[in-house]
């Protein structure tokens, strides 16, 4: 069976999905940065295929600039992650909520 | 010249923002002084100006720009000619005595400054009116007199009928003014334009039935300015103010207005004799009309301002019947012996306390001799007797009906030329002579001050001596307004004859009647009696069918639309929000987790919104 665009969107859709959910339901600040980079590289999964389909290099330069801010996102995330942790001892997102009104 | 031009115009106006500066304090003589100078200043530069017109030249200035919108442009522009110079003097002149009389007769007077201030601003509104060269800027000037009338009348706020009075002024000039800015507002759609010269020109070439709607609208607004039938409640009333305002706004500046503005628009009423006519017959109705209400009137000024009434009813029969320069002259002489006769009346209201009713003076003559002797000067020239300003004025208008051959218009004026001599002297003989019956209430009468009467002294010359100058005058403002041919050169001395005689008549007869005071007062239960003081009824008509169904309307519409619909309406957005806000502050847990679910259904709701429509948009497309 030939592998066509159509594979590579249904795959595409079926990771964000994923990734929603796991923005959604997980409690642990960890596990959302996880759904978030699934989220992030679903798109990019969508944007080098287009981007193979009609011979056009701007989608996966695209895909390569959301890499980069992925990247950078996790970096600063994770500092701040684990500044939290040792002041808090807990990453669980139900426990912060200071900017409750 | 221009600089002339600007002085007589802004000098009022400096004058006035002086006057303010000091308006919450007691009073600063200085403020009087000021503001008097200031007016003389203004009157000395119209001086020069009416010599400049004189020798024939025209000046008109653009002062700026006003109104610049496509098509439409309106300058601040002033022009002084003929017309606009002898209004100006009669403006200035009036203006400077009443502003020196009031130094002596708001003396005592907590609002002192604030009188200047108001007096002051009248003036540059009233030279505004008569400088402007366009209808746009006249009716500035109009509204601005309009509001200084509303100021001055209810100058005693603390009274409740001054209030009243100034409220019911205001009103029924905004009924008018209404009218006359529809007029205004024909005259540009019309016309294209609405400065003077412009609109004079083209007048001819327009359609003759939206000429004479211009001319009924614009009339209408000069109805309400000049308190005509039935326009003319207002003005009595407007006697609460002080007595100066009373002399130089309501008997010889502002209700002028209105004849001022027939006169202006000459061009435009030549060409409609049906609408002139009609402004000839409402005059000679209201002539006789407010004449008939004076003879019976127990209030000095209220007789005063009644006589007004029924002399600006003369002007408008001049100026409909086409005889603009007679109207303008009448204008004249009347501002000059009836400012002197308000001015009079505020001497004796003064000695007596503010006490009005005649009835209760008598024998004022002997302490009063000046005052007595200068009011007795206006009233012999405001009934027209040879060879006082009124004689040549009232017998002009009398012979332009005759020889329009209006005779039912020159009978109505013959006979109320004799009322006008009788109330004239019954308020008169009322006042001055026969039995001392104020000592009966207890009033100590005294003359006013010297520089008072000096200031009338020069009104009093001129209700003496301005009718002889009627040859000067014709000449002078002939070159602009039409002349008019009289057919009555046959007649001329006999009509002369007549009317005089009616005029000693009258006096004669009220002299008779009042020798020993007051009438009986066995026929004030007459009929006649009832009617004539009670106005003919009409304050009470306007209030029972205007008023009082107006206000139940009124009260219609607070209740049922405007707190049922307008108000509901508006309450039950608000409460709707409020209460969506109230439900939706759920959604701010401050939980990380439920906000993003939030953002998660948030971005669900807006990519099927955003299927669903390009969906629809291409189905509408393709």
């Amino acid at each position: 069976m030939e592998i066509t665009l159509n594979h590579y969107l249904v795959l595409s859709t079926i990771l964000f999905a994923i990734g929603l959910i796991g923005v959604m339901r997980r409690k642990n600040l960890l596990m959302l940065f996880f759904a978030t980079e699934i989220l992030l590289n679903s798109v990019n999964i969508g944007f080098a295929a287009i981007s193979h389909y009609y011979g056009d290099l701007t989608g996966q330069m695209f895909a390569f600039f959301i890499i980069a801010i992925a990247a950078s996102e996790v970096a600063v995330g994770l500092g701040l992650l684990v500044l939290w942790y040792k002041r808090n001892g807990s990453i669980d997102l139900d426990m912060m909520s200071t900017m409750k009104g | 010249m221009e600089m002339y031009l600007y002085i007589a115009l802004f000098a009022p106006i400096v004058g006035s923002l002086f006057a303010a500066l000091f308006g919450a304090q007691p009073k600063t003589p200085i403020v009087g002084y000021v503001t008097s100078a200031l007016i003389f200043t203004s009157l000395v530069a119209s001086t020069v100006l009416l010599g400049a017109v004189m020798d024939g030249e025209i000046v008109h200035v653009e002062l700026m720009t006003w109104i610049a919108a496509g098509d439409f442009y309106v300058p601040f522009g002033f022009q002084v000619d003929q017309v606009t110079v002898i209004m100006m003097m009669v403006v200035t002149l009036v203006s400077t005595i009443v502003h020196v009389y009031s130094i002596g007769y708001m003396d005592h007077d907590k609002g002192y400054n604030r009188f200047f201030s108001y007096l002051s601003a009248f003036v540059f509104s009233m030279m505004v009116l008569v400088m402007s060269d366009n209808l746009l800027g006249l009716f500035i000037g109009w509204e601005g007199v309009g509001v200084c009338s509303w100021l001055l009348i209810g100058f005693w706020y603390h009274k409740e009928s001054a209030t009243w009075a100034a409220n019911e002024a205001f009103i029924m000039n905004r009924i008018a003014d209404l009218a006359m800015l529809i007029g205004i507002f024909l005259t540009y759609w019309s016309m294209g334009s609405v400065q003077y010269d412009v609109i004079f020109a083209e007048a001819q070439y327009i359609d003759h039935s939206t000429l004479v709607t211009i001319g009924i609208f614009l009339f209408i607004g000069a109805m309400g300015k000049s308190a005509q039938f039935p326009l003319h409640t207002w003005l009595a009333d407007a006697m609460e103010g002080p007595t100066p305002v009373s002399a130089l706004i309501h008997a010889a500046t502002m209700v002028t207005a209105g004849v001022y503005l027939v006169i202006r628009c000459a061009p435009m009423y030549d060409l409609m004799p049906e609408v002139g006519y009609f402004i000839a017959s409402l005059g000679a109705f209201v002539a006789m009309f407010a004449a008939t209400m004076a003879l019976v009137n127990r209030d000095l000024k209220r007789i005063i301002a009644y006589s007004t009434l029924s002399q600006l009813g003369y002007m408008f029969v001049a100026a409909g019947l086409g005889a603009y320069w007679v109207a303008l002259f009448h204008l004249m002489a009347h501002a000059f012996f009836k400012a002197l006769l308000f001015l009079g009346a505020g001497n004796v209201m003064h000695a007596m306390d503010s006490e009005l009713d005649p009835v209760k003076m008598g024998g004022l003559f002997k302490v009063m001799k000046v005052t007595a002797i200068l009011m007795i000067i206006a009233s012999v020239a405001l009934a027209g007797i040879w060879p006082l300003a009124g004689f040549f004025s009232k017998d002009k208008i009398l012979e332009v009906a005759f020889s329009g051959e209006h005779y039912i218009l020159w009978g109505t004026l013959w006979v109320t030329a004799g009322l006008t001599a009788f109330y004239s002297f019954r308020l008169i003989m009322l006042t001055f002579f026969g039995e001392e019956r104020y000592k009966n209430f207890g009033f100590h009468p005294h003359e006013a001050y010297k520089y008072m009467l000096y200031a009338m002294s020069p009104l009093a010359v001129l209700a003496v001596i301005a009718g002889w100058f009627e040859h000067q005058f014709v000449d002078f403002v002939t070159q602009m307004l039409p002349t008019f041919e009289f057919h009555t050169h046959h007649v001329e001395m006999i009509l002369i004859l007549v009317t005089s005689a009616i005029a000693l008549g009258g006096i004669i007869t009220a002299i008779v009647m009042y020798r020993n005071g007051p009438l009986s007062t066995k026929w004030e239960s007459q009929f006649a009696y009832k009617v004539l003081i009670n106005q003919y009824y009409i304050p009470q008509i306007y209030e029972k069918f205007l008023v009082q169904p107006y206000r139940e309307l009124s009260d219609i519409f607070w209740k049922q639309i405007d707190m049922k619909i307008v108000d509901a309406s508006v309450d039950a957005i608000a409460t709707t929000f409020y209460n969506t806000g109230e439900a939706t502050r759920g959604m701010q847990s401050g939980n990380l987790s439920t906000m993003l679910k939030w953002m998660v259904a948030g971005l669900v709701i807006l990519l099927t919104l955003a299927v669903a429509f390009s969906v629809g948009y291409i189905a509408i497309i393709g």
